[in-house]
């Protein structure tokens, strides 16, 4: 290995100092091909393309379109998802709105019957009131129909008593003694009352 | 292989004896026969460029086998690769329609000379394959070939003869547009493609020898100041091996780049 590796050098040192020796490619122009190397260098890269093309980039496509059908599946499971949780969120939002009606609905029932009941009370407590002041009514009347009779006894007794002290005979088993109380109540009433000789 | 490139020149000066001055390296520097002689001649660019080959398929092959979904860290290190081959070249340059079928030789391109083009900055091997113009001819003849059949097999070889020139310019025009549209076609494109990636291998190459030896040199038969100048040397020597990676890259990039352009010119409908 040390000598070949100084070939070249010592072909270059021979060549500068004009002896002529070592290989003759050595001295090539280096921009003119050694046709071994160019030759390998073709069979070499045909075993690496076919090696490539065979091999290697199938199984890189193949990682490649696996791994562009998971993210693909990946992402249709989660618009799957997303459109499940859209659907709740509707649902949630429909009730919500239902619910909200509802309990204005309620609201509104609520007023009405209130009103209501207030309405029917006030009309009850309006009969009941009636209903009083009509008793009332009715026996302040009797009491004083009442009244008016035992007055219209006492005033006729009272009065014949009376008259009795001043005719000086007693009026009571008069048998038209009625009928004057009866006149003179009457008089009394209408107002137009006139002094009246009383027959004997 | 027990002696590299680098090596060599550590034994350089000496084996070419004291006092004789300092050599510069030359072009001969890169041809190095293991076996063999002439044309046939067994060189070791072609031991690292058969062990490139092998050691791509193992490793492509190792961890792609899996093909799973979510990757390991070496499947996706080579889908990064592949990605950026695959979307970043193939699809954006010919087009999302036909790209599918040119991907595997792309991508077989960019490793190859990727992979070949790093060994010149590795350690054991330290010999950038592609400095050795037949290996740029070998894979600029392979893009030919693609291109130009490609083109022919889809528009037919007259109508793709025809296409290559542009239409409805004034009739003198045509003397020169011709002649210079063909030698775009057929010579200058391949030619720029293989000599642009071997210059620069090349020339990268020479520029770290010329440091390295120059900085032996300077320090092994030098006085007391050319060995502290040495130091100069061997940090540009340092230097350029970082810039040396990026234009590897780079290269590497801008052949497959190239490459792919080529094929969606021959096979685009419109030129």
């Amino acid at each position: 290995m040390h000598l070949t590796g100084l070939a070249p050098l010592v072909g270059l040192v021979a060549e500068t100092e004009g002896t002529p020796g070592g290989d003759p490619v050595a001295g090539r122009m280096p921009i003119l091909p050694l046709y071994g190397e160019l030759i390998f260098g073709l069979i070499a890269f045909g075993i690496l393309y076919f090696v490539i093309a065979k091999k290697v980039v199938p199984n890189l496509e193949k990682a490649y379109a696996a791994r562009a059908a998971a993210i693909e599946g990946g992402m249709a499971q989660a618009e799957e998802a997303q459109a499940a949780a859209e659907a709740a969120k509707a649902q949630y939002e429909a009730q919500l709105k239902e619910a909200r009606t509802e309990a204005t609905q309620i609201r509104e029932d609520a007023r009405v019957q209130g009103s209501a009941i207030v309405a029917e009370m006030r009309g009850q407590a309006q009969a009941e009131a009636t209903r009083i002041t009509e008793a009332a009514h009715r026996q302040i009347e009797a009491e004083r129909s009442q009244a008016a009779t035992q007055l219209r006894g006492e005033v006729g007794r009272l009065s014949t008593d009376l008259a009795s002290k001043i005719v000086g005979e007693s009026l009571h088993d008069q048998a038209r003694q009625t009928g004057i109380v009866d006149r003179f109540l009457a008089e009394l009433e209408s107002g137009n009352l006139t002094a009246q000789k009383v027959d004997s | 292989m027990s002696l590299h490139l680098l090596g060599t020149s550590l034994v350089a000066p000496m084996a070419s004896g004291e006092g004789e001055g300092f050599h510069a390296p030359t072009p001969e520097e890169f041809y190095w026969p293991i076996f063999g002689s002439g044309d046939w001649t067994f060189t070791r660019p072609m031991a690292v460029f058969g062990l490139s080959v092998i050691l791509i398929s193992w490793a492509l092959i190792a961890l792609t086998k899996k093909a799973a979904i979510v990757p390991g860290k070496g499947q996706w290190l080579v889908e990064q690769a592949y990605d950026f081959v695959r979307n970043g070249l193939a699809r954006d340059i010919i087009g999302s329609k036909e790209f599918l079928r040119f991907v595997p030789l792309l991508f077989s391109l960019f490793v190859v000379i990727l992979v070949n083009n790093l060994f010149g900055i590795i350690p054991p091997i330290q010999y950038p394959t592609m400095s050795r113009i037949a290996f740029p001819i070998a894979l600029t003849l392979v893009v030919y070939v693609v291109y130009h059949i490609a083109g022919m097999r889809k528009k037919g070889v007259g109508h793709y003869l025809t296409g290559m020139i542009p239409k409805g310019l004034p009739k003198p025009i045509y003397v020169l547009m011709i002649p210079l549209e063909y030698a775009q076609f057929f010579l200058i494109r391949p030619l720029t493609l293989a000599l642009r990636l071997f210059g620069n291998m090349f020339a990268g190459h020479m520029l770290l020898l010329l440091f390295v030896m120059g900085g032996e040199y300077m320090l092994l038969h030098g006085g007391i100041g050319l060995k502290i100048t040495s130091i100069g040397s061997f940090a540009m020597a340092l230097i350029f091996t970082a810039f040396e990676a990026l234009i590897q890259f780079l290269q590497a990039y801008i052949f497959t780049l190239l490459a792919a352009t080529y094929i969606s010119d021959a096979i685009s409908e419109e030129h």
